[in-house]
């Protein structure tokens, strides 16, 4: 295992175990305000702050790793996942399959599915749990987000379909699904690692601006996402620099993320 | 060379400044819409940026001084209202043009007034005349005089004309030709909107100088506050005129006298329960949501001063009833501030049956006090105080879940399917009289937010409202349309059918540059005296 | 033969193009919203006015009809009015589509700019330092809301078409960047290697042919992503654009406009990636 690989395992195992024990970390909570100290610096009562309506950040920026940490990989396995299916299996399979399957995804590109989230939000009932709201969140992401990567698998799949390799395999008579699940998906693999890599944090963010429409994590519990917002309004960076704590966060996650991949995709290749 | 060319540059001074009528060149005066504005046609506004452009374009015969609150002379030089509030004759200044060069006269008065009243037009300024059926008959005496005559009395119904921006009946450029300080001269869609000085004017100052001050104005159309805010400290516009309350301070810890707070606004944040006997919710939270005394207890269980603290920074007040103390005389100064008080609040609710349950509270079949308050994302400080009384209601056992919705959604919710519990809105209000919300008041109106279109009212306490709605409507006199209106707002604190949680103030920004600037509670607040405005 | 070939590519091109505006069409009449309107909420307004706002929609209930109807106009050239406008919406299209194809245009050749010269230069070091430093660069900039970088571009006087770079590059990047990384390792790669060929020819003549369709797959797909990220800068940068205009259509549920704007973009997608997938089938040819 190399030094890097080591240290970005490291980074994502203190992560994971700091959410898990955010009920020690910051036993305040995420939901507790602190009216008096609303919008207020770094303390020792709150490490980062609190927000504008006196949430301790710290303890908001633990709670909401839990869920951001777990729901938008798990987002992002579904959307490698149908990726793979569509783009990859079309790609394989060539001809008409191929020219439906890309005609069908360049609709799936060009269509406002902003509309069926809103749609989505109209048939959930208004006193929905956040748990399950958020559940709903990620599974529709990872459910409309396989399209780029589809068309790059596609065309992947194209050029595996005549490579030597598996024109030997063909020959040696493995065919059909074993011939793409065995031979043709694991030369695919570093498109489905930089579609896994990107969605995270793409998830992250359209999990929070999805709140637009009354999706995504509902108040009071805390995300990533959520946290980011408070960025927005922003416009200096020198004003305010402890809320980037939650986009340094994000960023060495998602690094780390890239870093443990990465070993993967040379073991693949 | 000065000496050399001096005199031939100081004549043609001189003649540039007899040509202009000594008009004072004032450079231009920039500033943001909200939005793009949907029309220039000033019958037909409905929103906020097609109304400012309005303000600015349109001729009125009357205006309402935004600082003093008096109504004042303006195409017209004076005016009478008959005793059944009926009728209004005014006579008109003579000599006036409008940008075009088409004269104006009573019968463009006429013409403004049909087209208003035209039922097809459906135009929002035409129906605060709309007192009951008919059209209004126009009679013109003399090209400076006219008399109108509505088929119900109109209440205010001189002020009702600072809205009505005279329209030619002659001019080949139809609602492009104006009378106001400026006119439209360019429009790029997305972008901005330049209004120049319109050279028809016929006010002058004081001292005889031509108005406006302004050669013209820029409106760039920026829906970002923060963009807005930007350019603002860039000084590429030069005023803000509803200023955020999170950058007042910062404004106001930059410079002094740039940022303004000119008091509590007319503006109100409330909350109101779903009390629509149709709506697609449990029978058992019906029961609660009509329940005065659990609409008072929620009420109670609300701090609205840490709302207007915290939320607004301090510039915002506890709300103490539907209006604001700075609409001085229809504020019924009898009504007190709600003390926030959790222990009274649950006390409450136990006389009603309800009771704590491990820190839940249930009602009297033990049905977990749970429901949803909806509100409009986007809007950061209703998301914060939708939180914060999630806090506070938590606080006696009842839990609130917090739903941000897109406006048209939101919309369809609360007028159409009815499918919500709580909303939490708030109410912008452009004019002073009651009138202007007899249709938030009356059981039978659509806009009866809590419960609209009853064909009948279903409580007493509505049906009273109903009757002291219509008969101050119907009175002349002011002091009997107050009696009848402050026995409105006393029920509704007593009832409660919204929640009035805080009165914003009016915040804005105006650059150093700007000259003459007097911010106001009224719409809009920073440049209501826009002819008068010049840049140093 | 080709030209048949190209005359039914064009046709499944409009078909499809269409079948997007009916789906979009279908998308906005169903979701929630659709027959409000925010002035029914003016308390000035009596019952008759905003029982007259409600049914302005009228004519948009039955989808297929109004569907059908907008197509026998659009024949004709005319593309509806707007709802929430009021403006004719072949002139808004035709105002604000020029920005918008500059600022995709430039975000697209500025984010390819940086994106092979990143992962160019990342294949051709291949020192781990660097490696790092590009994931970490990428991550940072992947991280970023779009909205933060459409903000940061008003704050500091950066075109848009800059912002709308910085939000494709570090998507594209790393696919490039996996794409490059596998074709290396494949053995008539190792075997040039071995062989002595230089660095430069062995990325030139061997890597990026192998790794060519892929790499116009993902071009062709860099435009949909384009003109998604050219909705929020526009709309923060005040560009009076198409995805302005979207933007706004869709708060006001504005079916006309969106329809019309969902077809602009279907066709443009298609088109990017019909063209990819073209000279993605030479390509393959040529190689084989």
């Amino acid at each position: 295992m190399s030094f890097w690989r080591k240290i970005a395992c490291a980074v994502l195992l203190l992560v994971v175990t700091a959410s898990l024990a955010a009920n020690w970390l910051a036993p305040a909570g995420y939901a507790k305000q602190d009216r008096e100290a609303a919008g207020a610096p770094p303390s020792h009562a709150h490490w980062l702050g609190t927000d504008e309506i006196g949430r301790d950040r710290f303890a908001r920026v633990l709670y909401g790793t839990r869920i951001s940490l777990l729901l938008a990989p798990a987002a992002a396995l579904i959307s490698t996942l149908l990726a793979a299916l569509v783009g990859g299996l079309a790609g394989y399979l060539g001809g008409a399959w191929a020219r439906a399957a890309m005609t069908v995804t360049d609709l799936f590109l060009s269509l406002p599915w902003l509309f069926l989230l809103i749609t989505v939000r109209a048939m959930l009932p208004l006193n929905v749990s956040p748990a399950f709201s958020v559940l709903v969140t990620f599974l529709i992401l990872g459910l409309l987000g396989w399209t780029a990567a589809a068309r790059v698998l596609c065309a992947s799949g194209g050029s595996l379909r005549n490579s030597d390799f598996v024109r030997q395999a063909r020959a040696s008579g493995i065919r059909g699904t074993r011939l793409f699940w065995i031979h043709v998906l694991p030369n695919m693999t570093p498109v489905l690692y930089a579609q896994f890599w990107i969605s995270i944090p793409a998830f992250i963010l359209s999990e929070a601006n999805l709140g637009i429409l009354g999706l995504g994590v509902a108040e009071p519990l805390p995300s990533w996402g959520s946290l980011l917002k408070e960025i927005e309004g922003l416009v200096s960076v020198g004003e305010e620099p402890w809320k980037f704590v939650p986009l340094i966060l994000l960023v060495v996650v998602v690094t780390s993320f890239q870093l443990v991949l990465s070993k993967q995709d040379e073991v693949a290749a | 060379m000065l000496v050399r060319f001096g005199k031939p540059i100081a004549v043609a001074a001189f003649c540039l400044a007899a040509l202009t009528g000594g008009a004072l060149a004032q450079g231009q005066l920039r500033f943001c819409l909200r939005s793009e504005p949907k029309t220039f046609d000033p019958l037909k506004v409905e929103d906020d940026a097609s109304a400012a452009i309005r303000y600015l374009t349109g001729g009125v015969l009357v205006r309402l001084n935004r600082q003093t609150q008096a109504v004042e002379p303006g195409l017209a030089t004076s005016w009478k209202i008959s005793k059944d509030s009926r009728q209004i004759t005014f006579k008109l200044h003579s000599g006036v043009s409008f940008s075009d060069g088409t004269p104006f006269s009573a019968e463009d008065v006429a013409y403004t007034v049909q087209q208003l009243m035209d039922p097809a037009l459906h135009s929002a300024t035409g129906d605060t005349f709309r007192s009951g059926t008919g059209k209004p008959e126009t009679k013109i005496t003399s090209p400076t005089e006219i008399s109108i005559t509505f088929p119900a009395p109109v209440a205010g119904l001189d002020r009702q004309f600072d809205q009505v921006a005279m329209l030619s009946a002659h001019s080949p450029k139809k609602e492009m030709a104006v009378l106001g300080p400026f006119m439209v001269a360019d429009y790029k869609p997305g972008a901005a909107v330049l209004l120049k000085r319109n050279p028809n004017y016929w006010k002058t100052d004081e001292q005889g100088r031509k108005l406006p001050y302004l050669d013209s104005i820029e409106l760039d159309i920026q829906p970002n506050r923060d963009v807005e805010m930007l350019r603002f400290k860039r000084n590429e516009i030069d005023l803000i005129n509803t200023l955020d309350s999170e950058y007042f301070d910062k404004l106001a810890s930059a410079s002094q006298n740039i940022a303004h707070d000119a008091g509590p606004s007319l503006d109100s944040e409330q909350m109101w329960f779903n009390q629509i006997s149709k709506a697609p919710i449990p029978e058992y939270k019906k029961k609660w949501f009509r329940s005065v005394t659990f609409r008072r207890a929620i009420s109670q269980a609300i701090n609205r001063s840490d709302m207007a603290r915290v939320v607004f920074r301090g510039h915002a007040q506890p709300a103490v009833g539907p209006v604001s103390p700075a609409n001085k005389f229809w504020f019924n100064s009898k009504l007190k501030p709600e003390v926030c008080s959790p222990d009274a609040a649950l006390k409450a609710l136990q006389k009603e049956g309800f009771h704590l349950e491990n820190g839940t509270l249930k009602d009297m079949q033990g049905n977990e006090v749970v429901f949803s308050i909806i509100t409009n994302s986007g809007n950061k400080y209703r998301e914060r105080m939708a939180t914060m009384i999630q806090e506070d209601l938590q606080k006696i056992g009842i839990h609130v879940n917090v739903v941000t919705l897109d406006f048209p959604s939101l919309l369809e919710r609360m007028t159409q399917t009815s499918d919500y519990e709580a909303v939490l809105l708030g109410l912008t209000n452009t004019g002073l009289d009651p009138n202007e919300v007899m249709n938030v008041w009356l059981s039978s109106s659509e806009n009866h937010q809590w419960n609209p279109s009853e064909k009948t009212p279903e409580t007493p306490w509505e049906a009273e409202i109903d009757n002291l709605m219509r008969a101050q409507a119907s009175a002349a006199d002011p002091k009997k349309r107050k009696e009848s209106f402050d026995r409105v707002q006393e029920i509704a604190v007593e009832q409660e059918p919204f929640i009035y949680l805080v009165n914003r103030n009016a915040l804005s920004a105006i650059s150093a540059n700007v000259q003459n600037a007097s911010p106001v509670i009224l719409v809009p607040q920073t440049y209501w005296n826009a002819e008068r405005l010049s840049l140093k | 033969m080709l030209g048949r070939k190209i005359a039914r590519h064009g046709l499944i091109l409009v078909a499809t193009a269409l079948l997007g505006g009916f789906l979009s069409a279908a998308m906005v009449r169903l979701a929630p919203g659709f027959d409000t309107d925010e002035a029914a909420l003016d308390p000035h307004l009596t019952s008759q006015s905003i029982q007259a706002l409600r049914q302005a929609r009228t004519e948009q209930h039955n989808i297929f009809r109004f569907y059908l109807h907008s197509l026998q106009l659009a024949m004709h050239g005319d593309l509806g009015t707007s709802v929430s406008l009021r403006r004719p919406v072949s002139t808004l299209l035709q105002d604000r589509f020029p920005l918008t194809l500059r600022l995709v245009s430039l975000g697209l050749v500025m984010g390819w700019a940086a994106v092979i010269a990143l992962a160019f230069t990342t294949a051709l070091l291949r020192v781990a330092a660097y490696d790092l430093l590009a994931t970490f660069l990428t991550g940072l900039m992947i991280c970023i809301p779009a909205a933060v970088l459409a903000l940061l571009s008003v704050l500091w006087n950066i075109p848009g078409a800059l912002a709308i770079a910085l939000i494709i590059f570090p998507r594209d990047y790393r696919y490039v960047h996996n794409l490059l990384n596998k074709a290396y390792s494949m053995p008539h790669i190792v075997t040039a290697r071995a062989k002595g060929l230089s660095e430069l020819r062995i990325l030139f003549w061997h890597v990026v042919p192998s790794a060519g369709p892929q790499l116009l797959a993902l071009a062709g797909v860099s435009v949909s992503l384009a003109i998604g990220a050219a909705i929020p800068v526009e709309a923060l940068c005040g560009l009076a654009g198409i995805g302005q205009l979207a933007w706004q259509a869709a708060l006001a549920r504005d079916l006309p406009l969106l329809m019309n704007i969902t077809v602009l973009v279907t066709l443009v997608t298609l088109l990017a990636n019909s063209s990819a997938d073209v000279i993605g089938h030479v390509w393959r040819g040529q190689q084989a």
